[in-house]
């Protein structure tokens, strides 16, 4: 056995280990805690995988946003814990659901051991065109040239799922405020950890974003970290977030998908297809694609966190 | 056994337990996490076969390894209208059971059936 193989073996246990506790943990709290270390060890696991555009979007998204997600929620939520715990399913229940559960593994586990041998792969594909996009990362040139499609309808899907929540809000409150609790003392430790932090991730967000072009990072790792350093300074009462009402919000939020859009079906007309780009100009259109993205992204993920308006709008 | 294949065992362990906890946990917002813990596990199977078509100097396939950030995004999206979804229902009762009647209470005593 290598060194190598010893190291996996001892991350799937302590990954499976925490998503038992995460499962059968019986504080929520306690759980959502779990949930974050797992997605951290996750993270690990995709570096193994060879993987590094994707453990950083698992490390920002799946351990740091979610993680804030559910932090918020389950604390809102204490109260009815209680009265929850009664409502624990019978042995029954239990029992067909871990069998349930114990033959869906099993048959994934028979696909893994029979999967085909070589394997399929695109890579080679995805490589030969390579040079044509003037972007160094494969990944990248996967999102935003060869399949720019999927990339442009995911930034609608944040957004669809940004009006939704905004949906939610009570008639008072429509437009208004995101409500975001900050008992911060000004002058506290958090406050001074977000003035001393924030200028730091906004230049690691920044570069994570540049570099996605030719090495691992991107736009949505990027925009993750930049939407953590807004929520990290309105948490320590620093700034506060804009109703959800104002226009310059509402057209940054639309320019993203709005220039993607534009770009993808003037390539019908300079290159003979939707999302082709003229030769010899894909690298500027996919920055500025990027670059259109960026603050859209960056706001509905923060957004997104904040919740459905809570206050008045202003009059 | 090799990475890509332990990982992917490992992955088609974690889709048990999230339905495991998805099925079992009462609570809306642990179902919520059982349902990222499925989500995780199929993102984790499909990276370990992005893993094994690693060619032409690539660690990878970038192709699924490129739908898998969109995935992850999504999901978070998904995730994010689900707690919204549930805060509001705590808003509007101060409740949140998906239980098909009301948890018993102390104020009612029903009398037992005869």
């Amino acid at each position: 056995m290598t060194l190598a193989l010893a190291v996996d073996i001892g991350l799937t246990l302590l990954i499976l280990a925490m998503a038992a506790w995460t499962i059968a943990v019986r504080d929520t709290f306690a759980s959502v805690i779990g949930f974050v270390t797992y997605g951290l060890l996750l993270t690990l696991v995709w570096v193994r995988l060879a993987a590094p555009d994707v453990a950083l979007t698992e490390a920002a998204m799946g351990g740091g946003l979610t993680g804030a997600l559910l932090i918020g929620a389950a604390a809102r939520l204490r109260s009815t814990e209680s009265a929850s715990r009664t409502e624990r399913p019978s042995v029954l229940t239990r029992t067909l659901a871990a069998v349930l559960s114990a033959a869906v593994t099993a048959a994934l586990a028979i696909c893994v051991l029979n999967l085909p041998d070589p394997a399929p792969t695109l890579a080679p594909a995805a490589a030969a065109q390579l040079g044509s996009t003037g972007v160094g990362n494969p990944v990248t040139a996967v999102l935003l040239a060869y399949r720019a499609m999927d990339t442009l309808l995911e930034a609608i899907v944040v957004l669809l799922a940004l009006v939704g929540v905004w949906s939610l809000a009570h008639d008072r409150a429509w437009g208004g405020y995101p409500q975001l609790r900050s008992h911060a003392d000004p002058d506290g430790i958090l406050a001074y950890f977000a003035r001393v932090m924030a200028p730091v991730g906004i230049i690691v967000g920044i570069y994570i974003f540049w570099i996605g072009a030719d090495f691992p990072g991107g736009k949505f790792q990027g925009a993750t970290i930049l939407a953590a350093m807004w929520l990290l300074v309105i948490g320590a009462g620093l700034a506060h977030l804009p109703p959800v009402s104002q226009t310059w919000l509402r057209v940054l939020l639309v320019a993203g998908p709005l220039v993607f859009i534009v770009i993808g079906f003037a390539g019908l007309v300079t290159a003979e297809a939707v999302f082709a780009y003229p030769n010899g100009y894909a690298k500027p259109l996919i920055l500025a694609i990027e670059i259109a993205l960026m603050p859209t992204l960056v706001l509905a993920l923060a957004l997104l966190v904040a919740g459905a308006p809570q206050r008045m709008p202003p009059q | 056994m090799n990475g890509p294949t332990l990982f992917g065992l490992c992955a088609a362990a974690l889709v048990g337990f999230g339905l495991y906890g998805l099925i079992v946990n009462p609570q809306p917002l642990r179902k919520i996490i059982g349902f990222n813990i499925i989500g995780s596990g199929v993102f984790l199977l499909f990276g370990a076969i992005a893993r094994r078509g690693a060619a032409v100097g690539m660690g990878g396939d970038p192709v699924p390894q490129a739908l898998l950030i969109t995935g992850i995004v999504v999901a978070f999206s998904a995730t994010a209208l689900a707690v919204a979804l549930l805060l509001r229902l705590f808003d509007e009762g101060g409740l949140v059971t998906l239980a098909s009647e009301a948890p018993p209470t102390k104020t009612t005593a029903d009398p037992p059936d005869a």
